[in-house]
């Protein structure tokens, strides 16, 4: 009878820390998603304020067609392109802005100076995002690897997680209006 | 944005963090957020308006020194019951492995959370122990903070992840508008920190001390802090002693006006510092400034553009710097300008936006903070109420 109980009190031990670790589970999960939306908001956001600027008219003509290419290829790209097409983005706003002439011109052109201030932010905030996604694919990744998780398939159907590597370096110029 | 701040210090006590969270929330209020702070304090202690009383603190030994913390029961229902009344956007906790109010504020809440981690303490024996607890409570956190990029290295080393860097921030105009006072210049160099805590690097300041003198007649020290002021002075010769003047505590607007009126501002610390706060604000009164070569001192400083930089706990180099910038109006006056020119970004309106950066790219695509009721056994079985 006391072998019985003991058997019984183990099972409901195991069964809290198994339900337990789903919740942990679950709820890195949904950090993660959240994160993802996060990013690619920001990633979105960056390059509308991309393309208004390359076709604005503010710019030279060849600066307005590298950068509006590159916006466009970015917004349009596919999943598995995403990654190389907002990094070509952070190339092209690097070469467009690389000098301060190039931002004055912008802004004193009518309506730049909001133009250039979402710019500042969008490019701030996407490598913000980003930290913030590629640390949460980390934590889920690290429970994953738990024996204790692949043996029990807690993580269900949820795919393994992947980070969102990028060149997310913003121009300097840009980076100086809004602090370090 | 409803905001939720979380403060591990007792509020009763001054320090770094407890000052900088009182500086977010003013500046967070002024912009028109709704900001509540949780702090643990004095029932009787006067609060602000914006500070919830988490209990008073109990002073225990941790980590090699006495400190005040929250634990138990009554803190964790009062962390439970600031979540549910707060009903906040976002919550920020700082200091989250501090076993305090932040690592229960971390168990006890979902939705989105930002932590900030301003100590590059090495890790502890304590959290080596306390890792499998601390792991599912600090990977519910969505975004964290870093003071600086020698905090953030730390942060990686030790818990992984990332973290994205934002200084601690300082009210520029405070300290660039204060008067300076006619009886603190005329050759004079500041140090302001506590006397008695070696950390602070009044030692080597002492040590370089006889050599400032010999060289610069009618230079003075001037010492703002609290401590033993007859031990400070043992090790040198009588009569430059009276060239040292020690003012004990100031009130913020003495300090301001003290970096004002310095020809020289020395931080010789030795360790153990994560941002330099007192730098910036060294920089924003127009101050030249003279450091220690500590990792973040040197970022803070700009890599030695913002301010000299001399050999951490070198005597003889500090001594030969200080006479050098002494010496030398030019060069004051050159690095008082670079300083206040790139002080700017630490100013609260750079600071404050970047935080509220955070604050958005969290909160957007995720859910309110509410109490995770699936900590408790109820909620296991489907039973907790909502």
């Amino acid at each position: 009878m006391t072998t019985l109980i003991w058997i019984v009190a183990a099972l409901v031990v195991i069964g809290v820390y198994l339900s337990w670790t789903a919740g942990r589970l679950d709820r890195l999960h949904s950090r993660i998603d959240a994160a993802r939306a996060a990013l690619d908001a920001q990633l979105l956001r960056r390059a509308s304020v991309a393309q208004e600027l390359g076709t604005a008219g503010v710019l030279d003509p060849a600066a307005s067609i590298v950068l509006y290419q590159a916006a466009h290829a970015a917004r349009q790209a596919e999943e598995e392109h995403r990654e190389v097409a907002e990094s070509e983005l952070s190339q092209a706003l690097r070469a467009v802005f690389a000098e301060v002439p190039q931002v004055e011109a912008v802004r004193e052109a009518p309506g730049g100076e909001e133009s250039l201030t979402e710019l500042s932010e969008a490019v701030r905030r996407v490598p913000m995002a980003r930290r913030f996604h590629n640390d949460a694919v980390r934590a889920a990744r690290a429970v994953r690897k738990h024996r204790v998780v692949r043996w029990f398939r807690l993580a269900g159907h949820a795919p393994f997680p992947m980070a969102f590597e990028m060149d997310d370096e913003p121009p300097a110029v840009l980076e100086a209006r809004t602090g370090p | 944005m409803r905001i939720g701040i979380v403060c591990p210090y007792s509020w009763d006590v001054p320090g770094g963090v407890q000052f900088h969270i009182r500086d977010l929330a003013e500046h967070l209020i002024r912009l028109g957020h709704e900001v509540s702070v949780l702090a643990p304090a004095d029932d009787e202690t006067p609060l602000p308006p914006f500070v919830v009383s988490a209990g008073r603190a109990v002073p225990v030994p941790y980590n090699g020194s006495v400190a005040r913390l929250n634990f138990g029961f009554l803190s964790a229902a009062r962390v439970r019951r600031w979540l549910h009344d707060g009903d906040f956007d976002v919550i920020h906790i700082h200091e989250p492995t501090s076993p305090s109010l932040g690592l229960l504020t971390c168990w006890a809440a979902q939705g989105p959370i930002v932590a900030t981690f301003h100590t590059s303490n090495p890790r502890s024996r304590a959290m080596i122990a306390a890792y499998p607890i601390l792991q599912p409570a600090l990977e519910k956190i969505s975004a964290r903070i870093a003071v600086s990029e020698y905090a953030r290295r730390t942060l990686v080393e030790h818990l992984g992840g990332d973290a994205v860097v934002i200084p601690n921030g300082v009210d520029v105009d405070f300290f660039a508008r204060a008067e300076p006072k006619q009886e603190w210049q005329g050759g004079t160099i500041g140090f302001i920190g506590r006397i008695d805590e070696p950390r602070k690097g009044l030692p080597v300041l002492m040590r370089a001390l006889p050599k400032i003198f010999a060289e610069c007649p009618g230079t003075r020290l001037l010492v703002a802090g609290r401590g033993d002021e007859e031990e400070a002075v043992a090790g040198l010769p009588r009569e430059m002693r009276e060239r040292v003047e020690f003012l004990g505590m100031v009130s913020d607007e003495d300090k301001a006006r003290l970096l004002r009126s310095v020809d020289v501002y020395v931080a010789p610390n030795t360790g153990g510092e994560s941002f330099g706060i007192i730098l910036v604000e060294a920089m924003s009164a127009g101050a030249p400034v003279l450091a220690s070569d500590l990792d973040a001192f040197a970022q803070v400083l700009d890599q030695g553009s913002a301010g000299e930089l001399f050999a951490n706990e070198d005597a003889d180099a500090l001594a030969a710097a200080a006479v050098r910038l002494l010496g030398d109006q030019d060069l004051r006056t050159g690095l008082s300008e670079r300083g206040s020119a790139h002080v700017r970004r630490f100013d609260w309106s750079h600071v404050g936006a970047d935080i509220l950066a955070v604050y958005e790219t969290v909160t957007a695509g995720a859910a309110s903070v509410a109490a995770d009721e699936r900590s408790g056994l109820r909620a296991r079985f489907g039973l907790a109420r909502d």
